[in-house]
């Protein structure tokens, strides 16, 4: 959990101006389904060696964002450069061999599994897939894997059902890893997990990460894990990134309204119930067929002024005027809002935990 | 609060056969909850917490054996009652339910308001007889339950709403007849935190009006903390801790429960977890069921099944070492 | 072993499957079996249509022949055309199902199309129609079965296949870029092998009352072939004094129908990955 960012190296992954579509499709002699923006425009970047977390509420198109960089979903618009080279605009299956260097783990790791499988069958797999190897490199791979990631060999012969779901957690990993990547997407990794087993299953992603010298897209919408385990954050409000930043500076100065009524929503254990009111984001998201003109979360801020309605805030960084020198983090935490200047002048930061 | 609890749980035990044999789900389960108030029964998966819930809601596992125990639902033992006299006169009437999906909940054929409606024809209050009666109670719920205009949606069906809009639906429902206690299981984890927290907000203002007492069962501490006036903690279908929220969370007595908080991220920088996994119900460790994994066992915790110790008005504990604190006391 | 625990506690399942291992046993062990094995073609004209005696359980028919030994031997002949139109027709569904449900684009809905009008087709219909073709035998018989049976393949494992296709564990397979074939022979098709496994099972049983049926219609097996619904067919003439001619053909086609059925229905319940035990 250090921001172990080496030097001026250039990024591991980077996405600019990307839109994906989802559902779309014309049909005969009935009216064409349009598509929903599920990302509307997002360009961030991942460094090497660094955890970007990404973080929203469902529906907000992170899970998309996720697996739009991992090639299995097409995007519509704008780049995307692994390692600077342009993989853009390329159909699943090719777009999968070319970024082979991505992997992604699913949210629900008991379904992402073939029922019909054994452990040991399941983690070969994907070096028969990729393989050089013989079978009994295979094996011994597999076994040298299940250690590592805290399973001992009899796993192999274990069928899905009969997992527990951190183990679950660690077969899919295993699963990935196999597969050497350099930059692994981990989408929800602890959702549905109890505590005690969360934190093991987190440390252990912690250890992979500087064992195998990893780069990951952390993808959860659970703040607390998000803040043990990125160096970087993104949040993410209906298709588009409207904070990034440093973890410590997102949690020291949230400045998108949005940001500070997420980190103000999350249940917490000092909770004496006086400040639910401030706390409290009425309403939802709006449907995202049909979103508002100007700033999207303008219907839910209570910041929200008429100058919210006319453009579309773009992201601008923050102390770009005062301290820019000294403060190179400042110059990283970005905030996609027109009046952040104001708010963070007129309120206070939500009170944390 | 005086006299009788609302509820009580009395040595609850219920095993459940499976093709391995017989599973044993709940094992001396013990609570109480007064009128009015919100008890927290928190755990882990696989806990029994759920079990309990629906055994409270006089909805028993297949298969499953009835061992021991009461639960008094003013005055009465629900687990004597014949499951139509349950349903006729306690379930959806006097004891609401709050369910974890109130996807799977609503019938997807039918429109929002034919199914509110139908519930109150089922288990209406005798001065709702007319249709337009029971409508303008609906209405009224609705509106207490902040959905936007209650007419419109009464047309829509469930599928045409949010999760947490689905959620609004189903406190509806649950209050529509007015209850003296509500069961909600689980109804925040599906989620997102913004509008769990709405929800948690609607849950504690409608207690409060109405004078409900609810019994909510859920896996997080941190919901535990912003909506619960006391808390049981459970694990592997024992009750080990009990008290009132702000005492357990501030100062944990038994080994699990300290160790569950421990693991919250609001207590620990490092990433800890608790040993070991959770027993398999099939065949329990004997003694203390948690001393596998505890961190304090002794030879004697594998032995002998611990009893409640009290410590505190309404504070119970379930662990060898507040029964000798207590020895040392007395 | 917890499937044979399960399916063993399911009584009327395991009358199917005895019934079924029986009628298997019978027809590999036919000749050995018949007490007179040569009457598939040989005729007593002397003890034609006797009832049911010690000699003949069973009675004879109109040409003397033993009916224990023929009805033995039509086992054989029943399940042989059962397993051929079964197979061939699950050789030709289940492939087109899986690409069917699993590929898009205009190749599964031609493949659907195609399947759609096959089904249309009334079995007996098509089973006479090839018979006038063909001149009545066992292979128009077959044929025709086949030619109609094997779209309830497809329309199963299409379905199968669909619900899978978008199911996150072959979500996770073509993440880690697994191919097409691979994931439909090796993922799709395991476990969509329940709902085969028990079409094939009642279509078994399925396929023995048709093809009894055009027996009796004249329109699949010839005489002397000892087939049984040949049996009834001939027997019709000598009702209702010899009953025993046309009663004990008629018990075979349905207790072996019969055990396919409960079969098939006891299967559906125990072909469950959840049922896999590493241990």
């Amino acid at each position: 959990m250090t921001a172990g960012v080496p030097g001026k190296l250039g990024p591991a992954l980077e996405a600019r101006d990307l839109v994906v579509r989802l559902g779309g499709k014309r049909r005969w002699l009935r009216p064409a389904v349009l598509p929903v923006q599920a990302v509307a425009g997002v360009s961030m970047s991942l460094r090497p060696g660094e955890t970007l977390g990404l973080v929203g509420e469902s529906g907000c198109g992170k899970t998309t964002l996720g697996r739009t960089l991992l090639g299995i979903q097409r995007e519509y618009s704008g780049k995307i450069e692994l390692d600077g080279t342009d993989v853009s605009g390329l159909a699943p299956a090719i777009a999968r061999r070319k970024r082979r260097a991505i992997q992604y783990v699913h949210q629900d790791a008991g379904a992402a599994l073939d029922p019909w499988w054994n452990v040991g069958r399941t983690l070969e797999e994907g070096l028969v897939i990729h393989g050089r190897d013989d079978a009994k490199e295979r094996r011994g791979k597999v076994e040298a894997m299940l250690s590592a990631v805290g399973l001992d060999r009899s796993f192999k012969s274990r069928y899905v059902h009969e997992l527990s779901g951190g183990q679950l957690r660690r077969v899919v990993l295993a699963r990935i890893l196999l597969l050497q990547p350099r930059i692994v997407i981990l989408d929800e990794p602890t959702a549905g997990l109890d505590l005690s087993v969360q934190a093991t299953v987190l440390s252990l992603i912690a250890d992979l990460k500087a064992q195998l010298g990893l780069t990951y897209l952390l993808i959860s919408h659970d703040l607390s894990v998000i803040k043990r385990m990125c160096d970087r954050i993104a949040v993410m409000y209906l298709g588009r990134i409207v904070e990034c930043g440093p973890t410590s500076a997102i949690f020291a100065k949230p400045s998108h309204p949005y940001t500070r009524a997420l980190l103000a929503a999350a249940p917490r254990l000092a909770a004496d119930g006086r400040h639910r009111r401030d706390r409290l984001l009425e309403g939802e998201p709006p449907n995202p067929r049909s979103l508002p003109s100007g700033c999207a979360f303008r219907m839910r801020c209570r910041h929200a002024a008429p100058s919210c309605a006319q453009s579309l805030p773009a992201l601008e960084p923050i102390g770009q005027h005062q301290h820019a020198q000294e403060h190179g983090e400042e110059r990283e935490h970005v905030v996609a809002c027109g009046r952040w200047r104001e708010i963070a002048e007129t309120t206070p930061p939500p009170a944390l935990a | 609060m005086s006299g009788d609890p609302l509820l009580e749980v009395k040595s609850l035990r219920l095993s459940v056969r499976t093709d391995e044999g017989l599973a044993q789900i709940l094992d001396h389960v013990e609570l109480q909850l007064p009128r009015g108030h919100i008890l927290g029964v928190v755990g882990e998966s696989g806990c029994g917490k759920s079990t309990l819930a629906r055994a409270v809601l006089g909805i028993m596992p297949n298969r499953a054996v009835l061992e021991s125990g009461e639960i008094r639902f003013e005055g009465e033992d629900l687990l004597k009652l014949p499951d139509r006299e349950m349903t006729r006169r306690l379930r959806g009437r006097r004891i609401g339910f709050i369910p974890q999906d109130p996807y799977l909940a609503l019938n997807p054929v039918f429109k929002i308001g034919a199914q509110l409606l139908s519930m109150l024809r089922w288990h209406a209050p005798p001065d709702l007889r007319s249709e337009s009666d029971r409508r303008r109670r609906v209405l009224s719920l609705l509106r207490r339950v902040q959905i936007p205009e209650p007419e419109l949606v009464l047309e829509r069906y469930p599928h045409q709403f949010s999760g947490g809009q689905r959620q609004r639906l189903m406190i509806a429902g649950a209050l529509a007849c007015s209850p003296a206690l509500v069961v909600a299981d689980e109804p925040t984890t599906a989620l997102d935190v913004t509008t769990q927290l709405q929800i948690l907000t609607l849950l504690r203002s409608l207690t409060e009006e109405f004078g409900i007492a609810m019994l909510f069962v859920t896996h997080d501490l941190g919901v535990v903390a912003e909506l619960c006036d006391a808390v049981t903690v459970m694990y592997a279908g024992q009750t080990v801790e009990t008290g009132r929220t702000n005492e357990v969370l501030a100062d944990p007595q038994h080994p699990y429960t300290q160790a569950l908080l421990a693991c919250h991220p609001d207590r620990s920088g490092a990433l800890l977890g608790i040993q070991g996994l959770v027993p398999s119900p099939l065949a329990p460790p004997s003694g203390c069921r948690f001393s596998p994994r505890c961190s304090y066992a002794q030879a004697q915790c594998s032995r002998r099944t611990p009893r409640l110790v009290r410590e505190a008005p309404g504070r119970f504990v379930s662990c060898r070492l507040a029964d000798e604190r207590q020895r040392e006391r007395t | 072993m917890l499937i044979l625990a399960k399916f063993s506690r399911d009584k009327v399942a395991v009358l199917g499957a005895s019934i079924v291992l029986i009628a298997m046993i019978i027809a590999v062990l036919a000749p050995l079996l018949a007490p007179y094995p040569g009457d598939v073609a040989a005729s007593h004209l002397l003890t034609r249509l006797k009832p049911p005696s010690f000699e003949h359980p069973f009675g004879t028919d109109n040409l003397g022949r033993d009916i224990l030994s023929r009805v033995i031997l039509g086992t054989r002949g029943a399940l042989t055309i059962a397993l051929m139109v079964v197979g061939t027709a699950m050789l030709i569904g289940v492939p087109l199902g899986l690409i069917a449900g699993y590929y898009p684009g205009w190749l599964p809905e031609a493949i659907m199309r195609v399947t759609d009008i096959f089904l249309a087709v009334p079995q007996l219909i098509l089973a006479l129609a090839l018979a006038q073709l063909m001149g009545p035998s066992l292979q128009s018989a077959m044929l025709a079965l086949t030619l109609t049976y094997w779209p309830f393949f497809t329309r199963i494992v299409y379905g199968e296949a669909r619900r899978l296709k978008v199911s996150l564990f072959i979500d996770a397979l073509q993440c880690i870029g697994a191919g097409g074939a691979r994931i439909l022979f090796l993922h799709i098709l395991p476990n969509a092998i329940s709902p085969i496994i028990v079409r094939a099972t009642i279509g078994m049983g399925f396929t023995i009352l048709v093809a009894a049926v055009l027996g009796f219609l004249g329109m699949g097996a010839t005489p002397p072939d000892p087939d049984w619904g040949l049996a009834i067919a001939e027997s019709r003439q000598y009702l209702p004094d010899a009953w025993w001619f046309s009663t004990f053909p008629g018990l075979a086609i349905f207790i072996t129908v019969l055990g396919f059925n409960l079969l098939g229905d006891g299967l559906r319940d125990i072909v469950d990955p959840r049922l896999r035990r590493s241990r």
